[in-house]
């Protein structure tokens, strides 16, 4: 049975449409309105590839196997998007790249082992190093990712793991990759190839490993942008490696949207790329712990205070960090807000770039909870304007409300743009105890004279506060 | 524990310790209240409202029974003499100048907390009555040389004519100063304001005045907070910057004062001769010898057509703002020294706060404390200077010798690589840029869909593998038939999950 229904013009122009509606669908998400049309962008535009190669003229046989192989993954893709909680988006993130490296390693080996084209001089020299790249980067995004999804899922601890001499150990693997890569390419028999290739694989297994367990865990969300742009690399690696252009075109847009996410999340952290691969937060704080001054004592408040100054506010700022996803109070917060809502008490929401494991989480999360997105806004939106709110309620944040990050020079997150509540009314701290966030820092924001806090789980305290119509 | 409230005996004092309003606060510690019978009548609060707010009113034999005793200024000997049996006082006392008054209650296991001797560290900010007093009085002043003064201080434009706005200057921008600036300002005139302390600028600024400043360098703080005495230049410069300022200015508020010190001679009688007949100073300093020469003690001198005020009693001239913010700083005083609520106080020695305020303890003098390091023109100093560093922004490094190389690199790449290569090349590097344009559109609050649609999207290397699954060989037919299983699981869970976040997304 052949089914070329297509010939290889009438391919091409679908793979103009298809990567034209791949950009649309990024375009799409630059507003909550047009963002789900751009999601069935995406889809359509997956949709006509995949038709356009099936129906082309390199497929000519195993069309049932094709098929088959399409709904099993399709469904089991199905099944785990539907049983994903939103807390675990980064994990399910995470575990997705991995498949995306894991894919681009093996369509390099098949092309490898049974190559679809005859080149010859500098042409197969290009393309044996693309092929050689293509597996590399694959292979580092699927150990990468692999070990990310085991720290956020909390099954690989979250600190960063600190080899003696781990940069000497990074660079001597990454020229052992280039000697082989140098054997590979100039390799006269299948077998030395061969063996290069198998090299390169354990190697660059171990190094995307390496790479991602030197990294702490408050770097995460810079971790998770990062494979995702590894993982349009590797796409547009394959895509020079079969001379497709819309792999290029397609692997290129991701890759430099996750190349911006991450720039965005290190500026977040004001912390340098290089740095945040380099090692984690949690092996220099321990040294640092910062000049520990006269702190003075924190104001401690109960429920009923608390009611009281939520019901003498006009505006309240509500910080959600991560710690408030964990404790699910996010629902409880939605209740709330209608009441205030009720009672002509305004509340808006602030979130800090880097709050949650992954870009964005938290506007996931609050969207979860139907909290409205018109009333979520981005730091830099409220950081001005805090004169105007009476009451600052910090739930499960600490590092990202850090005043020591703008006034004392020598902290550990120094110059990482925080949320300056403090500027406000007043600020009141849900937390559970007066431990340290993730950098490891004492918060002089619990210390400020217009800062309360309010110890115990954030979830049952809110849950207090249902009653507060009476 | 009983609290009384005792009625307060200086000449013209109208304030009182506590106000109705902070009483129920009180009980909530753990206190019964007792107030001294026409507590409040000076600053029209009548009894009736003390007794409405849970307080018993009682005579003046009764209130010295309580085991705490609260008022104002600082006690006579008389009032010293009648406290026995670790009774405790808290009161404004001013230690230093008080030796004998001091050696007086020495006796009988009483406590003495001076609300004058709060240390100005931030934490105590709450408790700082001289604070709270020097705030009512700032503004006063303004009120007491509006009232002086032949004419408005805002400017107008009449049918009549145009009317000029007063010019003020106001020397000190402590708590008393900016708080007299804030009046000033408010009530519509030009306000000037100089200080010797140059991180104050900003706090006169934002109250709308103008900062003036002597060209010499030389910085005023002090570890206590309040302003040193300067070198001799800086005295000369700015005593020209005043004899400038006397001939232009309508106003003139005065409040500098050096703890301990006599009041500095800021203003000259040769400076006051400058200024037009009709002005008026204000001198906040006229309890310590007052920073103008020709000042006297509570009374107005006429000097050659200017009026120069010198009452001291400005707090007690708004007593019902005084009151209420006197008895604010005594409740948390009062809650300090509770920890537990319950009604007793313990004062505890190791508290900074409390201890600075002890002067006398179980009937021995305490007075003065052990320094307490902390203050807040040091701490305005390090604010001062996290403005002045630098905005942690990334650094623009210049992009040319980058751009070089980049440029360099194209060439190469060009004079080497074949036609089809440099094709595929032109493609991807375009489609950077278009991805670069595009995801910067992209809200921050869609970070997360944006993740998982661009998973879904890279998925389209199952294309390479849907090219390599039409072959015979076995190991290539399972490896594509792998791929193309696992990137189908992404393609779909992708998508789907990002559908379902966006689902979420309602106004």
């Amino acid at each position: 049975m052949n089914l070329e229904l297509l010939n290889l013009e009438s391919v091409r122009a679908l793979y103009i449409v298809s990567a034209v509606l791949f950009i649309l669908t990024l375009g799409g998400l630059s507003n909550q309105e047009s963002s789900r049309q751009g999601n069935m962008y995406g889809i359509a535009a997956m949709s006509i590839a995949i038709f356009a190669t099936v129906f082309g003229p390199q497929v000519s046989s195993n069309y049932g196997l094709l098929i088959v192989l399409l709904l099993l993954g399709g469904s089991l893709g199905l099944i785990l998007s539907k049983k994903v909680q939103m807390t675990e988006m980064p994990e399910l993130v995470a575990i997705l790249h991995s498949l995306v490296g894991l894919a681009a390693v093996l369509v390099g080996i098949v092309n490898f082992i049974n190559p679809i084209q005859e080149y010859f001089g500098i042409e197969k020299t290009i393309h044996s190093i693309e092929v050689y790249l293509g597996i590399f980067i694959g292979m580092v995004t699927f150990a990468g990712s692999i070990i990310a999804f085991g720290k956020l899922s909390g099954k690989i601890s979250g600190n960063p793991l600190t080899l003696p001499a781990k940069h000497y150990l990074n660079l001597i693997m990454l020229l052992v990759v280039i000697y082989y890569g140098n054997e590979f390419v100039t390799a006269l028999d299948i077998n030395s190839a061969t063996t290069s290739l198998t090299v390169m694989l354990v190697i660059s297994f171990i190094f995307g490993v390496h790479l991602v367990a030197a990294i702490g865990g408050a770097d995460m969300p810079v971790v998770v942008s990062m494979l995702n742009s590894y993982s349009g690399w590797a796409a547009s690696a394959t895509g020079f490696m079969l001379s497709n252009d819309l792999l290029i075109v397609v692997g290129a847009l991701v890759g430099s949207s996750g190349a911006i996410l991450s720039y965005i999340m290190c500026k977040a952290m004001n912390r340098s790329f290089i740095s945040v691969i380099a090692g984690g937060f949690g092996t220099e704080s321990s040294v640092v712990s910062s000049d520990t001054k006269e702190q003075g004592e924190v104001q401690a408040i109960d429920i009923e205070e608390f009611k009281t100054m939520i019901s003498s506010s006009k505006k309240i700022a509500i910080i959600p960090g991560y710690g408030m996803a964990v404790a699910q109070a996010q629902f409880v917060v939605n209740e709330i807000i209608s009441i205030l809502n009720n009672k002509d008490i305004k509340v808006l929401f602030v979130i800090h770039p880097v709050a949650g494991r992954m870009p964005g989480h938290m506007n996931v999360l609050l969207a979860e909870a139907q909290i409205p997105y018109d009333i979520v806004f981005e730091m830099e939106e409220v950081n001005d304007d805090f004169d105007n709110i009476d009451l600052s309620i910090v739930i499960g944040a600490n590092d990202i409300v850090n005043p020591s990050a703008l006034e004392d020079p020598n902290s550990p997150i120094a110059g990482m743009p925080v949320i300056e509540c403090w500027k406000g009314g007043h600020t009141v701290v849900m937390k559970r105890g007066m431990s340290t966030g993730y950098a490891g820092v004492e918060n002089p924001l619990f210390f400020k004279d217009n800062t309360r806090m309010l110890f115990g789980d954030a979830k049952e305290s809110l849950s207090q506060l249902l009653t507060l119509n009476n | 524990m009983k609290i009384g409230v005792i009625k307060e005996i200086k000449d013209n004092e109208k304030r009182a310790a506590l106000t109705p309003g902070i009483i129920s606060k009180i009980k909530k510690l753990g206190f019964d209240v007792l107030v001294e019978r026409d507590l409040g009548l000076q600053a029209s609060i009548y009894n009736k409202q003390y007794a409405e707010s849970g307080a018993h009113v009682c005579s003046k034999e009764e209130i010295y029974k309580c085991d705490l005793l609260l008022k104002i200024n600082k006690p006579t000997h008389d009032e010293v003499n009648k406290l026995s049996n670790n009774q405790t006082l808290i009161s404004f006392f001013t230690p230093a100048l008080n030796p004998e008054l001091l050696k007086l209650s020495e006796k009988d296991n009483i406590n003495i907390l001076s609300m004058d001797s709060v240390p100005r560290i931030s934490r105590a900010q709450k408790m700082d009555a001289l604070s709270s007093m020097a705030n009512v009085a700032g503004s006063r002043a303004v009120i007491e040389a509006a009232h002086s003064f032949g004419r408005f201080f805002g400017g107008q434009i009449t049918a009549a004519g145009k009317i000029n706005p007063a010019k003020i200057l106001i020397i000190g921008a402590g708590v008393a100063g900016l708080s007299a600036i804030g009046t000033a300002s408010s009530l519509g005139a030009i306000v000037r304001a100089f200080d010797t302390r140059p991180e104050v600028k900003e706090q006169v600024e934002s109250l709308g005045a103008q900062f003036l400043t002597v060209n010499i360098d030389e910085d005023g703080s002090s570890k206590d907070g309040y302003a040193k005495a300067m070198s001799k230049e800086f005295i000369d410069a700015e005593m020209k910057l005043f004899r400038e300022q006397a001939k232009d200015v309508d106003v003139i508020i005065t409040t500098a004062l050096i703890p301990g010190k006599e009041a500095p001679k800021l203003i000259t009688r040769d400076m006051v001769e400058l200024m037009k007949p009709g002005s008026v100073i204000v001198d906040l300093a006229s309890q310590q010898g007052g920073n103008c020469e020709l000042c006297q003690k509570d009374q107005i001198v006429h000097h050659g057509g200017v009026k120069i005020i010198g009452f001291t009693d400005l707090p007690s001239r708004l007593p019902l703002q005084s009151s209420e913010l006197y008895a604010n700083n005594l409740f948390h005083i009062l809650d300090e020294l509770t920890p537990d609520k319950n009604g007793e106080i313990t004062i505890n020695m190791d508290d900074d706060v409390i201890r600075g305020m002890t002067v006398v303890k179980d009937g021995q003098i305490t007075y003065p404390p052990p320094k307490v390091e902390v203050s807040a023109a040091s701490k305005t100093k390090t604010e001062k200077k996290v403005i002045h560093s630098p905005k942690p922004s990334i650094e623009r490094k210049s992009s040319i010798i980058p751009g070089l190389i980049t440029l360099f690199l194209l060439f190469l790449v060009g004079a080497f690589a074949p036609a089809s290569f440099m094709n595929h090349f032109t493609v991807f590097v375009l489609s950077c840029f278009i991805g670069y344009m595009v995801i910067w559109n992209v809200t921050a609050s869609l970070h997360t869909p944006l993740m998982s649609v661009t998973n879904a999207v890279s998925s389209i290397i199952i294309i390479g593998a849907i090219t390599q699954i039409s072959t015979t060989d076995a190991l290539s037919l399972i490896l594509s038939g792998l791929a193309i299983f696992i990137a189908s699981i992404n393609i779909f869970g992708g998508f789907a999950v990002t559908k379902r976040m966006l689902g979420m997304f309602k106004k």
